[in-house]
């Protein structure tokens, strides 16, 4: 599986995804242009967790659209691994904010799906997708439908369905918003642990500041938009391996919550008023 | 075998507890699936099918024996049955009945799987490359606005009284309905999952073939029952026009000779193959679209 069509590995030390004042404007309906995020500068390690929080529609999702290669940046440069992003990037997984999985494929062929696409052998293909498939908790289920699902269990076959590929880099668009509170703090933890396998470079947008500092090595806070940018980084040191259901009650933990949301919660106010035209009383 | 247990095993494995429990105390009643509800109400809907049928026959047979309308120029339920006995047994005025079945339904199936497969083909090519949409969208447009059953003409005189005519008027008919399906099922096809295919490795042509053609299908099944309809109808009007056999031919005959019951009875026996179609087709989708969520067991809504 290590067969990437990608490039020579880059000299050590490459960071995994760079933005250099990257810029995307997007074409409204009435001809308009809109600057869904603006002279954004962001540098993600090889193999480091960084979550991106910040409000609504501040560009969360169209940075990841940049990274994967699914949209051009306007303005300013994408590198991956030192190389510029053209065309879809080949070494990257990408869970979407909404249900991606084939709906007229069983689980079993959903996580196939990755290494039959590469020309991997059919066989090999659903031995490696069995594994993984045990390995995100959903052995016996191999024959579902995505429709005889739950939510949380399509979201386990989207994570199977990326990391069969063991991709260098792998985003995530709020993949676990949609879960309840405990299956949210399970899946976290068992992410955790997957990611620990093959080290991935992790770029998890969320909304919910606990689950980004209790996941990432560092958290990007997003200033509102239009034209969203990159307003502060924040490193988070708390020890691994960590248990995301108590690791919020330590003190430095929540020290650092503290001081992430007074930065957050500027641009949440600021976002709010604007989509609701209405000034905030907090 | 081994695949079986271990699934039964994960199944069983959260509610072992429960079973447990059930074997001590008293068995649980879990309501039965109604089968026996779903049997009657399949019943009702029969029973209420062939009163239908019966008030509209007999209606028929009423008026025309009563003499309010003339069973010469109308025909009549009994005389139908009749002229079907006749044919069965003893043939039709242009042959034995199964050979002109016969003939018409190849002119329709052959008619039928080349229109669709050139539907299908060029829906979804130009649904997916859209240089190819803009130079032949126009052109598309116009075939479709003209009155094809008029080709039906040109075709006899180019082609002859024979099969190539009555496929060609079929493949006309039949190809538009499921073109236009195609097209529109390949353009609503989910952004998302195109982006997360082409993500997970896929090639433009394994997009085609494992995103987009299943993706279109609701959409295309959907045209293939009124294309069936409409490659019958090609065929008959083909030979109506010009031929010298198949049921067309016949209609044509009994009109001829005046013989309303011949018209009626060939329609009957259309009619029975028509229904075949759309069953053989409504299994052909049940199949393909295993994927699709079923109905919810709740109320009606
Ligand atoms: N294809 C597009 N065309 C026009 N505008 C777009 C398009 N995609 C995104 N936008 C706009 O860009 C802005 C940023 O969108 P984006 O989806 O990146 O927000 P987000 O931070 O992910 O928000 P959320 O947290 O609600 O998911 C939004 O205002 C949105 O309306
Ligand atoms: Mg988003």
């Amino acid at each position: 599986m290590t067969a990437q069509p990608s490039s020579p590995s880059p000299p050590a030390g490459t960071p995994a995804i760079q933005l250099m004042s990257a810029t995307k404007r997007f074409r409204t309906p009435n001809g308009s242009a809109y600057t869904a995020i603006r002279d954004m500068d962001l540098i993600v390690e090889a193999g480091e967790f960084c979550a991106i929080v910040g409000p609504t529609g501040c560009g969360k999702s169209t940075t990841l659209t940049l990274v994967s290669g699914l949209e051009k940046a306007s303005d300013g440069r994408v590198l991956v691994h030192g190389e510029p992003v053209s065309g879809i990037t080949p070494g990257v997984g990408f869970m979407f904010q909404n249900d991606a999985i084939l709906p007229w494929k069983s689980v079993l062929d959903n996580v196939a799906a990755g290494p039959r696409f590469r020309g991997v052998a059919k066989a090999t293909a659903l031995t490696s997708a069995r594994d993984w498939i045990r390995r995100v908790g959903l052995a016996g289920f191999e024959d579902r439908y995505p429709h005889q699902l739950s939510g949380g269990m399509r979201k386990r076959v989207a994570l199977a369905q990326n990391l069969i590929n063991e991709p260098r880099i792998l985003l995530m668009d709020e993949p676990f918003s949609a879960l309840d509170v405990q299956t949210r703090a399970k899946m976290s933890n068992e992410l955790l642990s997957l990611w620990d396998l093959t080290k991935p470079a992790v770029v998890f947008v969320t909304h919910d500041l606990e689950e980004a500092i209790a996941l990432a090595d560092k958290v990007v806070v997003m200033t509102a938009g239009p034209g969203g940018t990159v307003k502060a980084t924040f490193r988070v040191d708390l020890p691994r391996p960590r248990v995301v259901q108590e690791i919020r009650f330590e003190p430095a933990f929540v020290d650092l919550y503290h001081q992430i949301w007074e930065t957050l919660r500027a641009e949440v106010d600021k976002a709010y008023v604007q989509t609701t035209g209405s000034a905030v009383a907090s | 075998m081994n695949a079986v247990t271990h699934g039964a095993d994960q199944a069983t494995a959260g509610s072992t507890a429960a079973t447990g429990a059930e074997l001590v105390g008293t068995p649980v009643v879990t309501p039965e699936p109604s089968r026996t509800r779903d049997v009657r109400h399949g019943l009702v809907v029969h029973g209420l099918q062939l009163a239908v049928l019966v008030v509209l026959l007999g209606g028929w047979q009423l008026l025309t024996s009563t003499g309010h309308l003339d069973p010469v120029l109308f025909g009549e339920p009994s005389g139908i049955v009749g002229r079907l006995q006749t044919w069965i047994t003893q043939g039709t005025s242009i042959g034995s009945l199964g050979q002109q079945i016969t003939v018409t339904l190849e002119e329709a199936l052959i008619g039928f799987l080349i229109g669709t497969t050139l539907g299908i083909v060029s829906g979804i090519a130009l649904g997916r490359i859209k240089l190819l949409a803009e130079v032949f969208g126009p052109f598309i447009k116009v075939l479709n606005s003209i009155p094809r059953i008029v080709l039906g003409s040109v075709f006899v005189i180019m082609f002859g009284l024979g099969l190539e005519s009555k496929v060609l008027l079929v493949i006309v008919l039949v190809f538009f309905g499921v073109f236009f399906n195609a097209f529109q099922g390949t353009r609503e096809v989910d952004r998302n999952l195109i982006a997360s295919a082409a993500i997970l490795g896929a090639s433009k042509w394994q997009i085609t073939r494992q995103v987009v053609l299943p993706s279109a299908f609701t959409w295309i099944i959907a045209s293939l029952h009124v294309a069936f309809g409409f490659a019958l109808i090609g065929a008959i009007v083909g030979e109506f026009i010009g031929s010298q056999q198949g049921l067309g031919n016949l209609i044509r005959a009994a009109q001829g000779t005046f013989d309303a019951n011949g018209v009626w009875a060939a329609m009957v026996i259309m009619a029975v193959v028509a229904l075949l179609a759309e069953y053989l087709i409504t299994r052909l989708e049940k199949r393909l679209l295993r994927w699709r969520p079923t109905q919810l067991s709740g109320p009606d809504l």
